[in-house]
């Protein structure tokens, strides 16, 4: 029973007697064979000598297609796209959040002309491209590529920040809203300093998940023209060294991104976790089981609908 | 506003490409995803840690590093086809495993009550699973669905970049073109991703309200 104890798969099927234990072990055995086998091939397809045009080319595993690494001036170049990434990600987030915090005050607006356009307005931002948006400020407002890729990044993701942050504000118990009015507090003080402090820890988990979207986008700007770590890695790189070493450098570059996300997306799930075992208003949220599973976008359903419910009530 | 109506058969060549990329992987995503999420809820446990790394490996690689090894590593390794072929491909790839995880959390969202139940009155596993569990996990399922189509719709402008003729691609051609009328005909192709997104967002948003009030 073990890992599956907490889904709900676990009591489809009775506790594993000795025959669907013998039958499992079969199936592990199978299947683990199937999976190294296939994996064997796929190396050994890679590190198999190629014929090109009469002449022979050395594998992808071979050390001539490796030997750049040892470069300590290749790496200060990786480390430039990696510089580079980081920083359009770095500049865009704060920029997003902060926009989020906007937008989400702008779209629980007690004002309904405040209120209105800026659903409008969001819903626009959602429901186009981010390479859209950035081909918009490059050529629009012509700013260099740098600025294209975060202001779009940050218009972007603010929006789906904003979102959830409304859907937070909208999902807390209407008392804490009743209490902070009858301290005396005026609309838009009880919205910031009561409301939206606890919609922000609430929601942070499916911030810091669209943060990870937010570093994954920036690599956009491979096709607009940022030197980020595609561009500089696979452009610049590959073409100044031939495309003998395109292979290497492209499993650098996936393994620079996967080290990176992963741990941000670690990040995240244990933000998820600590908020969901401490946190007293998870209740509220999501209310049907299951929800140890951090996935991002069922919590934001649940906190919008959530919100949509509690909207209802109050309008309606 | 009569040279933006004469640009319309590119714009039209664009959005049809643009919807091809998005039936076709949203199609073999949801297969591939399907048989992700059987693997990640099998009894096998290397299936389930084979889907759990599928997942997590392919969560977090951008789709532009996605595109650039089906339309440059995949040739250079000798494995030539057409580049909307190659579009699919990393379209499907990157999609399967927010279908994996959408349909997952679907299944793991019925209370376990409906199952200790159904097993209760003497239902075996496949009656469990097929006349109890999946068509609650279903319901659930379909507006989280429907936000990763959402989310494919917009990613096809991605493939823009990498030699396929679709919306993104063939504004950016128009744009080069009419430099006179640049932004209508960006308003335009927003307004076309629109058309597609908006009547999908807004079915989840119904369908949504439809699950909450039904628990």
């Amino acid at each position: 029973m073990g890992g599956l104890a907490m889904s709900a798969t676990s009591v489809l099927f009775d506790a594993p007697g000795p025959r669907a234990r013998r039958a499992s072990l079969v199936g592990s055995i199978v299947s683990g064979i199937a999976l190294v086998a296939g994996a064997a091939w796929i190396v050994a397809l890679l590190a198999a000598p190629r014929q090109s045009g009469g002449i022979t080319l050395p594998g992808m595993f071979d050390a001539s297609r490796w030997d750049i690494f040892l470069d300590p001036e290749v790496w200060t170049f990786i480390g430039a796209g990696v510089v580079a990434t980081l920083q359009a990600a770095a500049v865009a987030a704060v920029g997003a959040i902060a926009l989020g915090v906007v937008f989400s005050l702008m779209r629980s607006s007690q004002l309904p002309w405040v209120r209105i356009p800026t659903a409008v307005m969001l819903e626009f931002f959602r429901g186009m491209p981010v390479l859209l948006m950035m081909l918009f400020i490059l050529l629009v407002a012509s700013t260099g590529a740098f600025w294209a890729v975060v202001i779009a990044l940050i218009i972007y993701n603010g929006t789906l920040i904003g979102e959830a942050l409304r859907a937070g504000l909208a999902a807390l118990p209407r008392g804490q809203r009743e209490a902070a009015l009858s301290l005396g507090m005026r609309e838009f003080q009880s919205k910031l300093l009561v409301e939206f402090p606890q919609a922000f820890r609430q929601m942070l988990p499916i911030i810091v998940a669209q943060l990870v979207v937010l570093l994954k986008d920036t690599s956009l700007g491979y096709i607009v023209g940022y030197n980020e770590i595609i561009r500089s890695n696979m452009n610049n790189l590959a073409s100044f060294f031939g495309n003998r070493y395109l292979f290497s450098l492209f499993i650098v570059t996936l393994v620079i991104y996967l080290t990176i996300n992963l741990l941000v997306s670690w990040f995240a799930r244990w933000l998820s976790w600590r908020t969901a075992s401490g946190g007293h208003l998870t209740k509220d949220v999501g209310a049907a089981p299951g929800t140890a599973d951090p996935t991002s976008t069922i919590r934001l359903m649940q906190a919008s609908a959530a919100a949509r419910q509690s909207e209802d009530t109050r309008h309606g | 506003m009569a040279q933006l109506w004469s640009l319309m058969p590119q714009f039209w060549e664009g959005l049809r490409a643009t919807l091809l990329l998005l039936a076709v992987s949203g199609g073999l995503a949801l297969v591939l995803g399907t048989l992700i999420t059987a693997m990640r809820i099998s009894p096998v446990p290397v299936l389930r840690w084979f889907a759990a790394v599928w997942t997590e490996v392919a969560r977090n690689t951008p789709l532009t590093l996605v595109f650039f090894f089906t339309a440059f590593v995949l040739p250079m390794l000798g494995f030539r086809a057409p580049f909307l072929l190659l579009a699919f491909v990393a379209l499907t790839y990157y999609t399967s495993p927010f279908v994996a995880e959408a349909l997952r959390s679907g299944i793991n969202g019925v209370p376990v009550g409906q199952a200790e139940a159904a097993r209760s009155i003497g239902l075996g596993f496949g009656q469990t699973v097929s006349l109890v569990v999946l068509p609650q996990a279903f319901r659930m399922t379909i507006p989280p669905l429907i936000n990763v189509y959402i989310a494919l719709t917009k990613n096809t402008s991605v493939a823009g970049g990498f030699f396929v003729v679709e919306l993104f691609a063939s504004t950016r051609q128009l744009v080069n073109d009419n430099g006179n009328i640049v932004i209508p005909i960006l308003v335009l192709a927003a307004a076309l991703y629109l058309a597609i997104t908006v009547p999908l967002g807004l079915a989840a948003v119904q369908l949504e309200k439809r699950w909450v009030v039904s628990r």
